[in-house]
Parts: structure tokens; sequence; C-alpha cells
């Protein structure tokens, strides 16, 4: 009965893609109400939008039948849901231990040389971010670094021009 | 009941409470900063950590937090073990090392439990040495002021406003040790308990705007013992003054009533005391003029005059009573509205004579099953709207005790029940911010709510007449709601008279009233439009219209209104007929407004903060205000002024009316439903140790200064004849009776935690009883007498469409829509009108519909709003440039003529 | 040397299909357990003696046993697959290589305690693993080891992977479940536990990835088994790791209960050339230090336990005697700080305060009182005074390097900067 909801969930609806809403409802069917697909959503929309900014965080709040400020209350609470617009690629720079003793310092060293960025920086010509990681679970290959859904591994500072090249 | 060992001292507690709680109610200082009474325990900030002890022999014990901890029999806990003690020391160390020391300019400073539990906790020195962390703060729009670098993260704040309250716009935000609240961006909070949070909040993050504009430090403010005059449920508040203007209203807990809560209105709304335009001198055609020269005025035009007297619902019994003494029981009339008038006793009708009481505000948070017929509680009774939100939860709370968890483990208790909701059943003419929690909500016209009330009583029995023509779906839902009804241990029915129509109010009743005959334990709340409505019609009195004839046909020719606008009950029309042929217009106000301005004589009343009074809440509980301060030697009560009148008048019975106390008793003794209530508080003789109950705490600064700028002696205090307080800060220091609290003060609670220290358990009745005195009581032996006229279908015309009322929390009261902060919120007059209807008159959303009302022509922006019924149409009530006319009531549509 | 749950891992990393894994035995146990009553499963898991292999080290049939079994649907399985603890990637080569071997032990626990949903939660950085836990639930619906009466048994089980979106509390299992609640990951209460009000509010067990890979074999071969795969008395093999400065660092599944030694000199081949062993976190950074006395400690949850730290889970991080013990701790209680949930007070606002006098000390600024803080705070943060686990984790490796490195600690603040340091800077400038 409460029609009124359902008619503005009509006109926002256009706002999120078919594909961005085929994704979300798959998330959602699997949960027994809708809030609790949210994590979901936001993925969904930073997968294909490579960042939540404020409006599209709206449209998804408003997609999943909550507040900006409930949804946003998750968002910011996870590290890699991105709040802020960031580059075509994401490096990912394992800080965690084993990486610190096997030369992390110095990878990172290197690379903020190379990019000219610190962590939570985007290239000027919006390339790269790059951000800190906890382990990323190869500590026998230490260090290590992910770029995308690339992970490399037994990182080596001469390695670092190489790599970055693949990204455009 | 259960044994515990606190520091090998044996006490009877309640077992199943958590030890924090336990401890409190013991009267034992343990800190803490997560839990509140309302809100429960989640073990956040971990200040409260006490030794538990597994057996006597256990020496070395373990740490916990008391807040999480079910007491249980035998149980051994210590408070005062070394490692307790410097864990809880730490605690505050830890949230020292981000929170700034600006404790000099915080508005918190001085009232703040963190400071009190600083010191509590014995943090005296800082180890930290590095930078603190900083945060960016909002505009959260003119109520709460928002700071955000002092916060100590202990989750209050989102668990009040969003799980208790239901509020959506405030959250939690980041993570570690950035966790920030606030709104997802800049913009005014919505929920109308927002000024919670300045009492929720332990530091000075959220603190109340509108006492910035005027700063005083909360133990240099004067306090009385007051009640909120903005709407008919009389929730309980401490009123604040300085320098002669009021500065801050605060919660006044009572258990039976508001708890610890109030409304955005009632915390927001004083500001009408401090406006400009209020009325401070008596005027005698426009012209000011002096005390004793208007009642010499007064006296000589009441001499030749047949006089008679307009009372008002917002106005003390005292008032009201003053006003009918020296007019006469049959020249006193109520003004308010046909409708409002015949509702009121319709009510004490039902109240009275059914068998079905009212529950308090406290009882309805835990029913288990509510029913709400006609009424957009949010606004028009906002703390019973909140109630109703908790009352949502008591069903699955059942489930909760099921499982073993504490109903006051918060956390756990959610994450138990999830989403579910307990019964709760809306039926009102559009939506309501309560339907998010209704099972079912039902939109329709006044009469159709009142058709589907019927329905469903005559479910519950069947000796209620039948609802013909019901469609099938609306017979399920009735159904589903009698059914929910029945499966209830505690159901409510609430109503009301915001639907101004009584066929809902009967339909309401008849429901209670077969409900209860399956149900001993059924509550009806049916609510009220002024703070004073109930009280007013309990006194007797004609209507309006009434006084309107009187004068009309000449029986009468001079009126007194007293507080009272009476462009707000009729027609403009009508009342400028009426006035115009007054020959006298004596008019006793505080505020300004259409009336004074066509009065003769004007008369500065007091207002609820300059007064004392009694007032009855919807519940028929009577209430005391007293006065805060005395503003003026001519702003005096309304009831004070009319004795006056009453003494010149040579008015024998007035004469013997020398104070508070007097006119109390003569109600009491004169007014057969009003009896008794000159016992609700202890009589003004009533002293502690011989002394006075002071108003103003003992750490009230600069009283031999304040005046210093006028006269550099200082001024004797004034005296008060009609209560027990004084206007100082001498007097009795301990805990005064439950009903003259002028404030909450604890040695080392600052504050507004110290309440706790005046319950007889945490979170329970004050000592001694929560004050107010329930003058109405139903018989429960007495048998219903249904109402048995059901109402037609409600047709559509063609034309035409069927004007309501809607109420807005901030907007319809008017009293409170003159405080600055409150205008703010005021949303622009307008029609609302159902989707179809616009399209009918080819409207888009803001475009004016023009349509009359008795004859009186209207053009107004509309408003779209998809739930309201075809042919039905809204008003906001009270609103400036509104029909002051009976709605509900036809309006006819103006063909567009200008497209 | 049996290695059950490694046994059939292929030498190019690709993950078994569904064929492969049949062909080697895979899905075997379920045809056992569905002749089984879900109770005789429980019994069977207690009997074989396995223990949580998530870090805590509890008896899984014990926690079984707490759920409720005669209550509506749905009860909940939760494989944690979030595996952020620093120096630990145990998990993930199961994950990437076997998938299968995790889904069958699932529906062994499934079956054991009438779950009818499961959900796997799999940390984001783990792109292979999630590629190949979908294919491999699609194989295994389609194969109806999944879905609606699986095998004939009249037993239904669905199961969904979900990636989380970082953070470590998330591994939590209080806080896994907010998350999936799609909730902000800050852990809950106990009690209640989550066997009785978890995810959704329903019954709920979690259990860690290679506790769940352990299942179909215990099934397959037994309980006695399974212990006799065991040198000790905790049972089974254990999935262990080596990193840091050795020469071959890795992971192998060796009986429970190998020495600290064998793994470091026998299996990642010893320390490198020109260090010498320090130290080493046995599993993971929130287990305490152990030095070269604890060299021959059985590394089971017992015999570390004895050692003063925990087996944790069993990935071994080694400190050498050229790397600064304060930078090391530093690294670890940054990683802590940042990784806290920000609930409670003492680990929003005590961790970060612990990493600012660690990094003062390792950059010269250090006081002789900052050691006594530290000390305080490592007794503070401890067990009890934290909301969860993550605070008094964070406090093992601090206090044991306080307690065997402590020299370190106040030469720093006695020579106001790192000698490690020094030393490195000094052999640069010499060469
Ligand atoms: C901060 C924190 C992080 C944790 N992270 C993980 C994790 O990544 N994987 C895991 O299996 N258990 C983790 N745990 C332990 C889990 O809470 C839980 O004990 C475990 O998943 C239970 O599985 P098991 O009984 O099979 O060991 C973590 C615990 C804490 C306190
Ligand atoms: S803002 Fe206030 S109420 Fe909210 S967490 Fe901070 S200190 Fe607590
Ligand atoms: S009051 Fe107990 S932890 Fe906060």
């Amino acid at each position: 009965m409460k029609v009124d909801t359902i008619m503005n969930k009509d006109q926002e609806l256009k706002m999120l893609t078919t594909q961005e809403i085929k994704e979300i409802e798959k998330a959602i069917s699997i949960v027994p109400y809708k809030k609790a697909a949210c994590v979901e959503a936001l993925k969904v929309v930073q997968e294909h939008r490579s960042y939540v900014s404020d409006e599209s965080l709206k449209e998804v709040a408003s997609y999943m039948d909550m507040s900006a400020e409930e949804l946003d209350s998750v968002a910011t609470f996870y590290n890699l849901i991105f709040r802020k617009p960031v580059g075509r690629h994401i490096i990912l720079l394992c800080d965690s231990i084993s990486c610190w003793v096997m030369g992390y310092e110095n990878i990172k060293e290197q690379l903020t040389h190379k990019l000219n960025i610190g962590y939570g920086e985007t290239t000027a010509d919006g390339r790269f971010t790059l951000l800190p990681n906890p382990c990323l679970g190869t500590c026998d290959c230490a260090p290590a670094l992910m770029i995308g859904k690339d992970l490399y591994r037994n990182l080596k500072v001469e390695e670092l021009d190489e790599i970055l090249k693949k990204y455009e | 009941m259960a044994t515990l060992y606190i520091d090998n001292q044996p006490h009877e507690v309640h077992s199943g409470n958590n030890l924090l709680e336990v401890c409190l109610s013991l009267g034992i200082d343990l800190p803490y900063f997560c839990w509140h009474p309302s809100l429960g325990s989640v073990g956040a900030c971990r200040q409260c950590a006490i030794k538990v002890y597994k057996d006597e022999n256990d020496k070395k014990g373990k740490l916990i937090m008391s807040c999480m901890e079910p007491v249980t029999n035998n149980q051994r806990i210590s408070i005062t073990d070394i490692e307790a003690k410097e864990f809880r020391e730490q605690v505050i160390g830890w949230l020292m090392t981000n929170h700034p020391h600006d404790c000099a300019v915080c508005d918190e400073g001085g009232s703040c439990h963190l400071q009190d539990m600083t010191v509590m906790a014995g943090h005296t020195y800082r180890q930290f040495r590095y930078k603190k962390r900083t945060y960016k703060n909002q505009n959260l729009g003119p109520f709460i002021n928002h700071e955000m670098n002092r916060c100590i993260q202990c989750y209050k704040c989102v668990r009040f406003y969003k799980d208790y309250a239901g509020g959506k716009d405030l959250d939690a935000f980041a993570s570690k040790n950035k966790v920030y609240f606030g709104r997802h961006e800049d913009g005014v909070l919505e929920s109308e308990f927002s000024g919670n949070l300045a009492e929720v909040c332990p530091t000075g993050v959220f603190t109340d705007k509108t006492l910035k504009q005027h700063y005083t430090r909360k133990w240099d403010l004067t306090m009385a013992p007051s009640i909120c005059q903005h709407c008919s449920l009389g929730c309980n508040i401490i009123a604040g003054e300085r320098y002669g203007s009021l500065r801050m209203i605060s919660n006044r807990y009572n258990g039976d009533v508001n708890g610890y809560f109030i409304c955005d209105r009632g915390r927001f709304g004083y500001e009408f005391v401090n406006a400009p335009d209020r009325i401070r001198e008596p005027m005698l055609n426009n012209k000011v003029i002096g005390k004793t020269e208007v009642l010499e005025e007064i006296k000589r035009l009441l001499k030749e005059a047949k006089v008679i007297g307009i009372g008002s619902p917002r106005a003390s019994l005292q008032s009201n009573f003053a006003l009918k003494a020296l007019v006469g029981k049959n020249n006193f009339y109520h003004g308010v509205s046909e409708n409002e008038h015949d509702m009121a006793d319709l009510a004490i009708k039902i109240l009275k004579e059914g068998p079905v009481r009212t529950p308090t505000l406290s009882e309805v948070e835990k029913s288990d099953a509510v029913f709400i017929l006609g009424e957009d509680l949010t606004n028009t009774a906002p703390m019973l709207a909140l109630a109703v939100r908790q009352a949502v939860r008591v069903q699955p709370m059942k489930d909760v005790a099921k499982a073993n968890i504490p109903d006051w483990n918060d956390a756990a208790s959610r994450e138990f029940i999830q989403d579910k909701l307990g019964p709760m059943f809306s039926a009102t003419i559009h939506a309501t911010k309560l339907d998010d929690i209704a099972t079912q909500t039902y939109y329709a016209s006044p009469d159709e709510l009142a058709r589907l009330g019927f329905a469903v009583a005559h479910i519950l029995d069947n000796t209620v007449p039948d609802v013909s023509n019901l469609s099938p779906e609306l017979n399920k839902l009735a159904e589903q709601i009698a059914n929910s009804l029945l499966n209830a241990e505690r159901p409510v029915i609430i109503s009301g008279l915001s639907s101004a129509t009584e066929t809902v109010m009967r339909a309401a009743a008849n429901v209670a009233w077969a409900l209860h005959k399956k149900n001993k334990n059924t509550g009806l709340v049916l609510t009220m439009v002024e703070c004073n409505s109930l009280g007013l019609a309990m006194m007797g009195g004609g209507r309006l219209d009434g006084a309107f004839n009187a004068i009309l046909h000449n029986h009468a020719d001079t009126v007194i209104v007293m507080e009272n606008d009476l462009y707000r009950h009729g027609s403009s029309a009508t009342v400028d007929k009426f006035l115009k042929m007054c020959k006298q217009v004596i008019v006793l106000d505080h505020s300004n407004h259409a009336t004074i301005k066509k009065a003769h004589v004007v008369i500065p009343a007091g207002t609820f903060a300059e007064s004392d009074g009694t007032l009855v809440n919807n519940e028929g509980r009577a209430q005391r205000f007293f006065q805060v301060y005395e503003s003026t030697e001519v702003i005096q009560e309304s009831w004070r002024w009319l004795l006056n009148m009453g003494v010149n008048a040579g008015n024998e019975r007035m004469n013997k009316w020398k104070n508070f106390e007097d006119i109390t008793r003569a109600i009491s003794e004169e007014e057969e439903m009003l009896k008794g209530v000159e016992t609700i508080t202890p009589p003004a003789n009533f002293r502690i140790a011989g002394q006075r109950i002071p108003r103003e705490p003992h750490r009230y600064s600069g009283r031999t200064a304040m005046n210093a700028g006028i006269n550099v002696s200082e001024p004797k205090p004034p005296e008060d004849p009609d209560s027990s307080l004084s206007y100082t800060m001498e007097g009795y220091r301990g805990q005064a009776p439950a009903s003259l609290i002028p404030f909450f003060w604890s040695p080392g609670w600052n504050s507004v935690q110290s309440v706790n220290k005046y319950q007889e358990e945490v979170g329970g009745h004050l000592r001694g009883g929560d004050p107010g005195l329930r003058l109405l009581e139903a018989d429960p032996n007495s048998s219903a007498n249904y109402f048995t006229s059901v109402p037609e279908v409600f047709h559509p015309l063609e034309d035409h469409i069927w004007m309501v009322w809607t109420y807005h929390i901030f907007g319809s009261d008017n009293l409170s829509a003159r405080s600055s902060s409150i205008a703010q919120r005021i949303p622009k007059p307008y029609v609302m009108v159902s989707p179809k209807d616009a399209e009918q008159y080819k409207l888009q959303d803001g475009q004016v519909l023009s349509f009359t009302i008795e004859k009186q022509s209207y053009s107004l922006p509309i408003k779209i709003n998809s739930t309201l019924p075809h042919g039905v149409a809204a008003l906001p009530y009270g609103f400036e440039g509104m029909p002051a006319t009976e709605l509900p009531c036809w309006g006819i549509v103006k063909p567009v003529a200008n497209k | 040397m049996e290695k059950p749950l490694t046994q059939h891992i292929r030498k190019d990393g690709r993950p078994l299909s569904l064929k492969e894994y049949e062909q080697v035995g895979g899905y075997q146990s379920l045809r056992k357990i569905v002749k089984m009553s879900p109770q005789e499963v429980q019994n069977l898991v207690k009997e074989s003696n396995l223990k949580g292999r998530g870090g805590a080290g509890f008896s899984t049939g014990l926690k079984w046993s707490f759920v409720p079994m005669n209550v509506p649907k749905p009860k909940y399985l939760v494989a944690n697959a979030d595996e952020m603890e620093p120096g630990t990637f145990k998990d993930r080569i199961l994950l990437e290589s076997t998938p299968h071997q995790l889904i069958e032990g699932m529906i062994i626990a499934a079956y054991a305690i009438q779950a009818d949903e499961s959900f796997v939660f799999l940390r984001w950085a783990y792109k292979t693993a999630a590629e190949a836990i979908t294919l491999a639930i699609y194989e295994a619906q389609e194969a109806g080891y999944l879905g609606k009466n699986i095998l004939g048994s009249g037993f239904d089980l669905h199961m969904h992977l979900h990636t989380g979106v970082g953070r470590y509390m998330c591994g939590e299992e209080t806080a896994l479940l907010n998350s999936l609640e799609g909730k902000r990951a800050t852990p809950r209460a106990k009690p209640p536990f989550p066997q009785v009000s978890g995810l959704f509010g329903r019954p709920t067990i979690v259990n860690n990835v290679e506790t769940f890979c352990c299942l179909p074999h215990i099934v397959n071969n037994g309980a006695d088994w399974f212990k006799k795969l065991s040198l000790t008395k905790d049972a089974g093999t254990k999935l262990y790791g080596v990193s840091g400065k050795v020469k071959k660092p890795g992971a192998w599944e060796l009986p429970m209960g190998v020495t600290l030694r064998e793994l470091i000199e026998d299996h990642a081949g010893g320390m490198q050339d020109g260090l010498k062993f320090r130290g080493a976190l046995p599993g993971g950074a929130s287990t305490d230090f152990l030095v070269e006395e604890h060299l021959d400690v059985k590394m089971d949850f017992e015999g570390v336990a004895a050692a003063g730290s925990r087996l944790g889970t069993g990935t071994v991080v080694v400190l050498d005697d050229k790397t600064c013990p304060v930078g090391f701790v530093k690294n670890l209680e940054h990683f802590f700080a940042q990784e806290s949930c920000g609930f409670c007070t003492p680990c929003r606002e005590g961790l970060p305060w612990i990493e600012k006098i660690l990094a003062s000390i390792d950059n010269g600024d250090g006081r002789p009182e900052d050691i006594k803080l530290l000390e305080d705070h490592t007794k503070l943060l401890g067990p009890g005074n934290t909301f969860c686990a993550l605070a008094p984790g964070a406090m093992e490796p601090l206090q044991s390097a306080l307690k065997y490195f402590k020299e370190d600690f106040e030469r720093h603040i006695r020579e106001k900067g790192c000698h490690y340091e020094m030393e490195m800077a000094t052999k640069a400038l010499s060469q």
C-alpha cells in the first residue's frame, strides 16, 4: 500500500543501469531482506563506475530502501569501497610484516618516486592510485603488490618499470 | 531477587538486571558512557569495568564490563579493586588522547558527563604527547550544534537517533579512530527527536543551538519544574532562565510520562517567551498604561457591562477557572471550535463512562499491538509516536527472552530480532512517518477510517453494528487487525482529535470496548489538541459559537478573551463581526495575534515560564508547572490578573483567593471532575528542614553582580507565595519531592545523568512516585455502551473536495511556531491533494489551487501526495492564512480560469 | 607422510575441476554421511579431535553441538576465508587449488548441523580463489552436490560466495556475520553465541577454510586415522608456512606437532646466509614471539601455548638478527591500529597510541617512560578488557617483544634512533 515509495523508485531507477540493477537484484535474491545486500550493491556500482560517488551512493541507497546515511555508514567502514575518484588502475602495496621484513620500504620509496604520488593519491594522468594494503596473503613471496586483479610477488625494485608499463 | 556481594558487602537486588544498572540503583557511583537505561547495553566504551570473582576463595578475579553481565545469585564483585580502578582510569586516558581540552569554551562544560566521569575515574594527568585527530563539523540545522572533535565514540547518539527513535539521517561513518557521527552531508536533522542528542551525548558534540544564541552555563540558570505547553501529552520539562529571558528547556524525567526524552517542538518551542513582539505592557486603545490604571479602567468597564469570558485550551486550569468565576458559569465559553469542544466532551465521555483506561506513555511503550485510527502521531503527539516505536519491539522481544538474551543486551537483541516488528496498524488520511513500522497502513477519508474501525469492532464483538458495503479487501484488513489485537497481551488503540471527526473517535472507542470484553488489559489513548484541552473540557463551559451568539443576540456586550486567538477557532468573517459588535474587547495574553489587534484593552499575561498553573494532559493527568522567574511587575499569570479584576469588581468568592493555592483548592471543591488537583504538589508552605527548595543550583554565579549595571546594591530576591520553591540558590540541598524537582544534580553528577540518582531504581519511578494525578479513571466494570451509527461510504463530489486538516509538528502549534528555530522548520502554506485530483484540476505540484470554503476564497500551491485518497484535500492545521473554519467540510474548487 | 589436504594439488596451480576432484575420490564422503544421522556426523568429528584452524583452536565438533537441532529453517554455515592476518597465507593455497575440497567439507558440516544456507566469505584480494570457487560452486550444483535433495537424501544446501570489501575485522566471526548482513563489520557481544543467534539472527556456524578441508578426510578415513596423522595429541595435519628471511619461504602440509626448528631449518631451508634466527611469530601477527630457546617446541595448540604463545594460524614469520624488532613490532601495531573497527575505546584509542609510541622510539624520540607505557598497555588491552580479540591479539607480539628484545627498545631510546639502520647505513657507506 506504500504507493509513494514505489512511484519514486521508478523515477530513480533510470539512473542505475539495467546491468547494474540486474547484478544488484541477483545479490538481493540471496539474502532474506534487501538491505543485507547493500555491500554487494556498492561493489556492483564500484565495479562499473570505478568508485562510488556521492550521486551513486544516493542512487544505490534509494534503490536499496536505505537513507544515504545508512549506506554511507557501511560504505565508509570498509577499506575497499572508494568514495573518492580513483585512477584507472589501483595499486595495492602490501605493507604488512613479511613484506616489511623483505624490503617493502624500498619498493614503496621507488613507487612513490616513480609515480610521484603518495598513498591515497592518484597520478596526474589518472592512471594509477596508490594505496597501502594489509597482508596480501602471499607472505612466502614477499614483497608483493596488486594492480587491478594481478598479483605481483617476490618484487624487485628493478621490475617496477616493467610492471607499470602494462597498465595504460 | 538475588544476593550480590559488592566488595564483600551483601545487597539484595533484582536478578536478571545487568550489574551496572544494579550498582547504580544501589546508589553506587560507577562510571559509564555507552549504557543508557532506555537504550540498554552494548559494551562499547569499556568504562564500567569491575571485577567479578568465581567464589569467595577467588582472590584474583576477572575484569568484566558491568553493563554486559547479568547479576546472578551470590555473585561476588568488586568496584574498588585496584586493577578495575586503573582500567577505568585509563579508559578516560584513552578518550582524552583525542578529546580536546576546550572545556572552557564548550557548551557542555560544567554539566558534562565526560567531566564527571573523568573526576570519578580519577584520571588527572595526561601521558599522551602526540597530536590529536581533528574532524570537520556539520551544519545540522537550527536545533543542534555539531562539534565532532569532542566525540568519545560512545555510539549513544546513533543508538538513540536511529535505533530508538527511528531516524535515518544520522549515522556512524568510517572506522578505527576516525569514526565520525553525523549526516552524510550538511543538512537539517530530520528526526522530530533530534534535540535529545544534546542530552544523550555525554560530551559537547551535540548541543542545543538555541541555547548558544544566549548561552548560559547550566548551573547559572534559575530553573523550575514545568510542563511542556505544545501538545496534549504533558511531557515534563525543566525550564531555565537568566537575565530575564528563558534560555533552555530540558527533559524532566517522569517515569510514567516522557521518561528520558522530549520532542523538538517541546525543547525548542520555548522562544516565543522571548519574542520581541511579546505583550509586555498593559495597553488601552493601543497606548501603554500602568497596572493600576488598567485595572481601574477594567473596573469601570465591567461595572456597566454584560460580560462574557472566552477561555483557552492552552491556559491553565487556574486561569480558566478564574475567568469562569469572574464572568459567571453561564457566561464562560471555551475558546475552541464546535468540533473541538464536542470531541473533547466525547473523549471525556469515552474515557470516563467506558470500561477502558488510558495507559500512560510508558505503558504504551510496553503494548504489544497497536491500532492507530486517524492520528498522524508524529505530528500531533510526537512522544506518543516515539512510544509506539518502542511498542512494535515488544512482541519480537518475547522471543529474545525465550532465547535467554537479556532485554538490556541491546545489540544482541536487535541482531536476534533483525527486522521483525510487532503488530501495528495505522489507518490515517495519508501516509505518516510511523508507516515504516506499520504492519499495514490504510489511507482514507475520515469516515472511511471510522468504517474500518467499526468493522474491526464488529469482528471483535458482533453486537457492534456491522458495516455495510465493506470491500472484501477492507474486510480482510479488519480481520487481520482484529486478530492481531486479540492475540496481544496488552493491545492499545490510539485515536484523537486531529481527524476532527467524531465517528473516528467513536469507532476507536468501539474497538477498545469490544476488545476489553476479551482482554482487560486493553488500553485506549485519545490525543487532544492543546496542552490543557482536556482540563478545559473537564471544567465545562459553552462552545465558541455560543459566545458569538451571546453578543450577536445582545445578551452580552463585552468580552474577556484569555490566552486565545479567536481567529484560530472561528472563520475570520464571524470573528470580525463578533469583535466589531463587542463594545469592549479585553484580551489577556502574552503573545501577539490577530485578536489582540482588535482589542480595546490588552493585558500582559505571563507565559508558562512566568506562571504557576496546572494542566490536564490527554491521559487525564493533572500536572503542575511552576513559575521559573518573575519577569516584570506587570507580567503576571492570567489568573492573577483575573483575581485582581474580581476583587475590584467586588466578587466575594474571588476575594477569598489570595494565591495559587486558594484558587486551586477552590477548583478542587467546585469542579466535580477536578477534585484533588490541589494535592498534586506539596503545599506552598512545605519546607524541608525549614527551608525552601532553591530554583538555583549552589554553583549559581554572579548573583551580586547581575544587576550591577543598574544598581550596585543587590536587590532582594522575589518571594514566592505560590510554591515552596525559592528564587535563590539558598535552601534545601537534598532531593526535593518528585513534583518539586527544579533540576537534577547530585554530588559528582553534574550532567543530566544525575537523574539516575532520583529514581527508586534506575530507569524506574522517581522517588515517592512520578508526579501528576490521574483525574479520569475508567470503570473497568462498566459495560460498553457502543456507538451505533456507522458512517456511510465516502463519495467524492464533482468540483468539490473534502477538506481535512493535516498536522505539522512545526507550525501547527501556535506558540512554538513563534520560536525562531522552529520557524525555520515550518513549511510554506499549501493544500495537499491526491494525484487524481491534481490531474483532474490539471495542476502540477506547486501550482495554485483556488477553492472556497463557506464562501471564503483561498488560493494555495498544491502538494501532491499519492497516499491521499481521491476527493480529499488536506490543509496544514494552524498555519498562517488557513481557513479557521471547522474542518472537515466541503470546499468548492474554482474552475481554472487563468490558464 | 600423508598429506590429505594438499596431496592432489596440481603442479601448475590450476584448481582441480570437479571431474579431476571426483577422480581422486572427491565427494565420496557425502555418500557416507547421508547414511548417517547429523548427530553421528557430529560425534565423528568430535571424536576426531579436530580443532579449528582459524586461530583459536576450539574443538570443531563441540562447537557444532551448541547448534539447536529442532528449530525451523533457516540455519547458516559460513566458511571464513577472510585470511587477513599478516603473515598468513595458508587458506589461499587451499582456496585456489582445491575449492571442491572446501565445498565438500562445508556440505558435511552443514549436514551435521542441518544448515540449509551457506556462504563462503572470501577476502577481496583473493581474485584467483574467487574465480575458482565460483566455478566450483556452479559445478557442484550442476552435479547435485549442492541444491535441493542432495544425493537423494532429502537434505538441501545452497551455497553463495561473498567477497569482502577489505577489513581485518571481517575475519572475526561475529563481525563477519555483521558484514554478511550488509552492516559495518563491528563484532557482536558473546553470549549469545552465533550457534544460537548468528547470521540474520539464526543459528550459525563459522569455521575456517582449513578446518572444513579436513572434514572429507575424517569422514572417509575415520577419526582414528585422523588422530594418528599427528605427532602429538592435537589431531591431523596442519598447513604450516614460513616467511621472512629464510632461504626457502613457503607452506607445507605436515603432521601436527612438527617442531619450529624442523619448519625453519628443514622445510624453509634455514636462515638466509649471513643472518641469524632471532625470533618468530609462530602463527601470524597476533601471536607471541618465540625465540631461540623455543626452537624445539612442538607446533601444536598445546605445545606452543606451553611456550607462552599460540599456534594461531601456524604460519611462522621469522625475525632475523639484522632486522629491527622495534620496527617489526611497529609495523604490526600499525596494522592493528589501522584495522581496529573503532567500536570499543581501548582498541580504538589505545592501538594508535601504541603505534605512535613505537614510531617515536623507532625514530629517536622515545623516552624512558615509554617502555612502561607500552607494558601497561599490553595488560590493559588484554583479553576480556576489549570487546573482541583483535586488541588482545595485537598485544601478543608487543608484550613478548618487550620481554625478549627489551634491550633493543632501551637502546633506541638511549641512542635516540635505530642502531640497525645506523649499521646498515655505515655498511652502505663503507662499501
Ligand atoms: C580480529 C580477528 C580476525 C580473525 N580473522 C580470521 C580469519 O581471517 N580467518 C579465520 O578463519 N579466522 C579468523 N579469526 C578467528 C575467527 O573469529 C573464528 O574463531 C574462526 O573463524 C573459527 O573457525 P575455526 O573454529 O574453524 O577455527 C579472527 C579472529 C579475530 C579476533
Ligand atoms: S557524538 Fe556523542 S553520543 Fe555520539 S558517539 Fe560521540 S560522544 Fe557518543
Ligand atoms: S557502559 Fe559498560 S561498556 Fe560502556
